[in-house]
């Protein structure tokens, strides 16, 4: 027998329990060692998600149709996917403004909004109370049918118990304490509950525990494994459609998908949800684990879902037990007490689990985001003078706590077995999904406004209303039933659940579609219309650009008037007690870098430190209003609000151009520095080149001036002497002559401005030409020249004047160089591919290899110029060089010292020449 | 920053596999009365692909650890 | 008389016209045509002036002329220095190693004369 004596001592025990983990909990967390601070407790805290509603619900929902109630956790395990995204962009803004729930967060994105927090309250607390009777009544339910153990009685439409009989009433109350005592211990700046959260994974622990243990019971201890059981299924009328019911009697593809979306949403803006994985969340790093281990989580809630829901069937087939109750009911069938009481337990962790969270969620936004306001605008209340505040907010917490509660608990009563209760599961899932568009819109568009955010959630909350609460209350006999059937004052169109003539669609799925196009709609509509204050703009930047901004110019709050340390310490004070404020400053002036506080100035920043301090307190609309009250502002105009945002992001556009062009001015400097040296380098050469000139100008001058003087001067010079002074001066002057004439033709040649006249030539006669020419200066020094000049080779296209010029020039240089009497020089004329080569080779000393390049700059000869006179001009071959170039071909030597040397020329053959030649014709 | 960039796109992609796993017409095609292992081919389908998207997700999170 | 003058030059028609314009004048001349041959007839001929060209091959002119200064048994000897380099910076170098004078080509033979016999004391 499982006597009420033993359940109520069994159930308060586990309470105790829970009450001990949190105790110790806090205690961990006051010392700094938080025992919460793993990802593991992060993910199974997460686990809140599944309260009574899945413990119990989920199997009555699979015995109706199978697998309807799957969207429910694969939307959450989707959107988990996304969480690394948004929830932690939603975490850290969380964390820099000391947002401590869904209402502050949203009315803090739209420049701190005290009307919109209340009415995201508002919406909260109607959405989601009837969700926590849900939870209690499941609770007085589970206790109801166990104490009538070992007989399965379902509670009939009972008249309801007096209050102080009720335990739901009882345990209402027990919750209440408990969230009292461990969700207001104190006032945290960050409002987190250390010793609350490890209860809360412990209770994940036991619900997740009970129903595995019913579902191995279930599958293997009453039947023989899953393929018994859907052998079973299969031949039984009701379960057969249930094997395939997709599009059956799971209902449409449409509406699963709907109901993923809306459980998508319900993952992170139930309130509960919010407060676990945002508020409570000890290191946005946990979230990488729980993206994986939290559905693995509900994976294994679900496992044994189906099972249990088709073995109720088959076992209580007839006999009228709801199948919301097979969890308990089937180990009792069985006698098994234990198991019948372990499932109780995990129920019972269910609904706590979530009534305490949700309940400190809403009590937080209650107090900061409805009373708090109200309280201080009241001037009757004469809040502004009272010195420590800290005693009223705590209490007003705690009424909160309370009244939330009981509020659930007032529901509970009212609504007994009314269908406004059993629905309201998909209903709080959707009524939170309102809060979608301007959360996830407010941290991704900038542009989305306090007014478009008033305006979605308005519309999505009055649509909410009429296509899903209302109906339900007129389901309960609450409302007129014509509500329902012909729409509100009979207006046909106006149909809850076919608004607009819309039909065919389950409930949720219209009230979804129809709330989503009115909620986004309004939201980016109005958006677009309406215009930004200054607050909002701010604030729109800090939450968009939370992860681009690393305290930069766009940290500082756009701010000014005058502010006095001594009375934002006070004010601090007033909420947070003296010594929390005391220690606040100390830590700001820390990390501002002042030795004392009284260093601090009293600027912008403090002032956005006073109120960030504040918004853990009491909310940000809350800690915007005090705060306006302490110091004095000038009102700043949106212009220079804007103007400020400009300055700033233009500084980071500045710094980033600034980069660029310091590297382009880099580049353009080594750039410039080249070109610098190149052309100081073609200084000097022109510099050396002139002063190269005038040099071997002056010198044949020198002798010509000098003789002249002499012949001059001394008229009686014998005719033998007069002759040979004659000869020099003849000579000088040729020399001086052909150099002015090679300078002017280096000159021309290197300006582009030397005439060509080119034709067809046959380079065999041009050589046979030049020998002669040169045959004087080979005769007079006795060098031999043999010349090697094949047959029938083709023409070539070149200016003849020029070739010869070329073959002059190397033809003297080659009787210059090699020694008197047994010197030899060779011309050869050879055939290559498309041209003619002519190699001049002498027996001279050869040219040093440094040298084989120096030798056709300009003035430059073999040797060191500074102690060896060149033998010749030193432009020779630079002309000669620049000849063979501009006719196509190329000139070289090659030599080895004391070997020789060998001048070589390669000139295209006409046909291969039409076009080289044509061009350097067109050039001229 | 630049790893839990491409970690944030690797999970977007999952998260874009999941919702083809989970809708119409992919689910359609299991939506059947036939049997994989005793249990009806959906379920079976539904709970394995589940298991697959969650060992894919922890997949992505535990890499570059 | 008698006094002995050294040209140092590698230019054979200019050497000519010097040595022409020296002996015609009664100096004792010697002719070298590289800056060591310059050095050894500086120590065996012991001349008491030199012409002195500045590109001459093997040693430079502003070597042959520091050499000579480096030697104080030298000190007495007058040093004029030819060159067809003019630009101010080659005059300042001849200077700055020891030469009496620099002339540059072409030069007034009047002048250079002039010059010789002037720094010869006479």
């Amino acid at each position: 027998m499982l006597h009420t004596w033993v359940i109520i001592p069994v159930s308060l025990a586990y309470l105790g329990v829970l009450f001990a983990i949190a105790y110790w909990g806090d205690q961990r967390a006051d010392r700094g060692r938080s025992i919460i601070a793993n990802p593991y407790i992060y993910s199974l805290s997460l686990g809140v998600y599944a309260t009574a509603w899945t413990f119990y619900g989920s199997v009555g929902r699979a015995a109706a149709d199978g697998v309807g109630f799957l969207p429910i956790y694969l939307g959450p395990t989707l959107m988990m996917a996304l969480w690394w995204l948004v929830i932690r962009k939603i975490i850290r803004i969380s964390k820099a403004n000391r947002i401590t729930s869904l209402a502050d967060f949203i009315s803090s994105r739209y420049g701190k909004s005290a009307l919109l927090a209340g009415l995201v309250t508002i919406i909260a607390v109607i959405g989601v109370v009837p969700y926590i009777a849900l939870q209690l009544k499941a609770i007085s339910h589970s206790f109801t049918i166990l104490a009538q153990y070992p007989d399965v009685v379902l509670p009939a439409q009972r008249v309801a118990p007096p209050v102080q009989a009720d335990t739901a009433f009882w345990l209402a109350l027990v919750l209440a304490t408990f969230t009292i005592l461990f969700g207001t211990r104190h006032l945290d700046a960050s409002e987190r509950h250390e010793g609350l959260v490890a209860a809360i994974a412990f209770e994940s622990l036991v619900k997740l525990v009970a129903f595995l243990a019913v579902g191995v019971f279930v599958t293997w201890g009453i039947y023989h494994g899953l393929p018994d059981i859907f052998e079973r299924a299969a031949a039984h009328a009701k379960l057969a459609p249930l094997l395939a019911p997709l599009g059956g009697p799971a209902g449409s593809y449409a509406s699963w998908a709907w109901l993923t979306v809306l459980s998508m949403l319900a993952i992170m803006f139930l309130p509960r949800q919010f407060q676990i994985a945002v508020v409570e969340n000890v290191n946005e790093n946990h979230l990488g684990k729980a993206i994986w281990l939290f559905p693995l989580y509900m994976l294994a809630m679900n496992l044994f879902v189906v099972p249990v829901a088709f073995g109720g069937v088959l076992h209580f087939s007839g006999a009228g037990v709801d199948p919301d109750t097979f969890v308990l009911t089937l180990p009792m069938a069985e006698k098994q007490e234990a198991l019948a009481l372990l499932v109780f337990l995990g129920g019972l962790s269910a609904a706590t689990g979530m009534v305490i969270v949700e309940t400190i969620a809403l009590s937080t936004m209650v107090c900061n985001d409805l009373v708090m306001p109200v309280l201080l605008r009241m001037k009757s209340m004469r809040l502004a003078e009272r010195r420590n505040l800290t005693g009223l907010l705590l209490g007003i917490r705690r009424g909160a706590i309370v009244a939330v509660v009981l509020l659930g608990y007032l529901y509970f009563r009212l609504a007994g077995e009314a269908y406004a209760l059993v629905a309201i599961g998909l209903i709080s899932f959707a009524a939170v999904a309102q809060f979608a568009p301007a959360t996830i819109g407010g941290i991704y568009w900038k542009g989305a406004t306090r007014a478009g955010a008033l305006a979605g959630l308005a519309a999505g909350f009055v649509v909410w209303l009429h296509t899903l609460l209302l109906p339900s209350f007129a389901k309960s006999g609450w409302l007129p039933i014509g509500y329902l059937q012909d729409g509100p004052f009979g207006i046909a169109l106006l149909r809850p659940y076919a608004l607009f003539g819309l039909e065919g669609l389950n409930d949720i799925t219209h009230a979804m579609l129809w709330s989503m196009v009115a909620n986004i709609g309004c939201y980016v509509a109005v958006s677009v219309l309406s215009r930004q204050s200054v607050a909002e703009q701010t604030q729109a930047a800090r939450f968009v650009d939370v992860f681009r901004r690393t305290g930069g110019a766009l940290d500082a709050h756009p701010w000014k008037g005058t502010a006095s340390l001594p009375d934002l310490k006070a004010l601090l004070a007033r909420f947070l007690g003296p010594e929390r404020a005391e220690a606040a400053v100390i830590d700001y002036a820390g990390r501002r870098g002042y030795g004392s506080p009284d260093d601090v100035p009293a600027d912008a920043g403090l002032v956005h430190f006073a109120e960030t301090e504040l918004a853990g307190a009491i909310g940000g609309a809350s800690a915007r209003i005090m705060v306006a009250s302490t110091v004095h502002e000038d009102a700043l105009s949106v212009d220079e609000v804007r103007t400020m945002l400009d300055e700033a992001s233009q500084v980071i556009a500045y710094s980033h151009e600034l980069t660029q062009k310091s590297q382009a001015l880099i580049a353009a400097t080594n750039e410039l520095r080249a070109a610098n040296e190149r052309l100081q380098e073609l200084d000097r050469l022109k510099d050396d080149f002139i002063s190269t000139v005038t040099h071997e100008l002056r010198t044949p001058l020198t002798s010509i001036r000098a003789f002249s003087e002499i012949l001059h001067d001394n008229p009686e010079l014998d005719a033998a002497e007069r002759e040979k002074f004659l000869t020099i001066v003849i000579q000088e002057s040729e020399r001086l002559t052909r150099l002015i004439n090679q300078v002017l033709d280096l000159a021309k040649l290197e300006s582009g401005r030397a005439e060509w006249q080119v034709a067809r030539i046959d380079l065999k006669a041009v050589i046979e030409d030049s020998i002669v020419t040169t045959g004087q200066l080979f005769r007079a020094r006795n060098v031999a020249l043999e010349s090697r000049l094949p047959a029938d080779l083709p023409f070539v296209h070149a200016d003849r004047d020029r070739v010869v010029q070329v073959l002059i020039n190397l033809l003297s240089n080659a009787a210059k160089f090699v020694l008197a009497d047994a010197g030899h020089v060779v011309v050869a004329l050879s055939r290559r591919p498309g041209a003619l080569r002519v190699d001049v080779i002498d027996n001279g000393p050869g040219i040093a290899a440094a040298d084989q390049q120096v030798i056709f700059e300009k003035f430059r000869q073999a040797g060191d110029t500074m102690t060896e006179k060149p033998r010749g001009t030193g432009l020779g071959l630079p002309i000669s060089r620049q000849i063979i170039e501009h006719l196509g071909g190329r000139l070289w030597v090659t030599s080895r010292p004391g070997k020789g040397a060998t001048f070589s020329f390669e000139l295209p053959v006409a046909d291969a020449a039409a076009v080289a030649a044509a061009a350097a014709t067109h050039r001229t | 920053m630049f790893r839990s960039a491409i970690k944030g796109q690797r999970l977007v992609v999952l998260f874009l596999f999941g919702l083809l796993l989970f809708n119409y017409p992919v689910l359609a095609l299991f939506n059947r009365a036939a049997e994989a292992f005793g249990v009806p081919v959906v379920y079976a389908y539904i709970f394995c692909s589940w298991a697959l998207l969650i060992g894919l997700l922890a997949l992505v999170i535990e890499r570059h650890r | 008389m008698g006094k002995k003058i050294l040209i140092a030059d590698d230019e054979p028609n200019i050497v000519v016209s010097l040595e022409f314009l020296m002996k015609q004048k009664g100096y004792e001349v010697r002719v070298v045509n590289d800056g060591e041959a310059a050095l050894a007839a500086v120590g065996d001929f012991g001349p008491d002036l030199i012409l002195l060209d500045v590109m001459m091959p093997r040693v430079s002119g502003y070597d042959v002329c520091q050499k000579i200064r480096e030697n104080p048994a030298w000190q007495g000897i007058r040093i004029i220095m030819l060159s067809a380099k003019g630009r101010d910076i080659e005059v300042t170098r001849g200077m700055a190693v020891g030469a009496d004078a620099y002339v540059t080509k072409p030069f007034s033979t009047k002048d250079l004369i002039d010059k010789v016999r002037t720094m010869l004391g006479e």
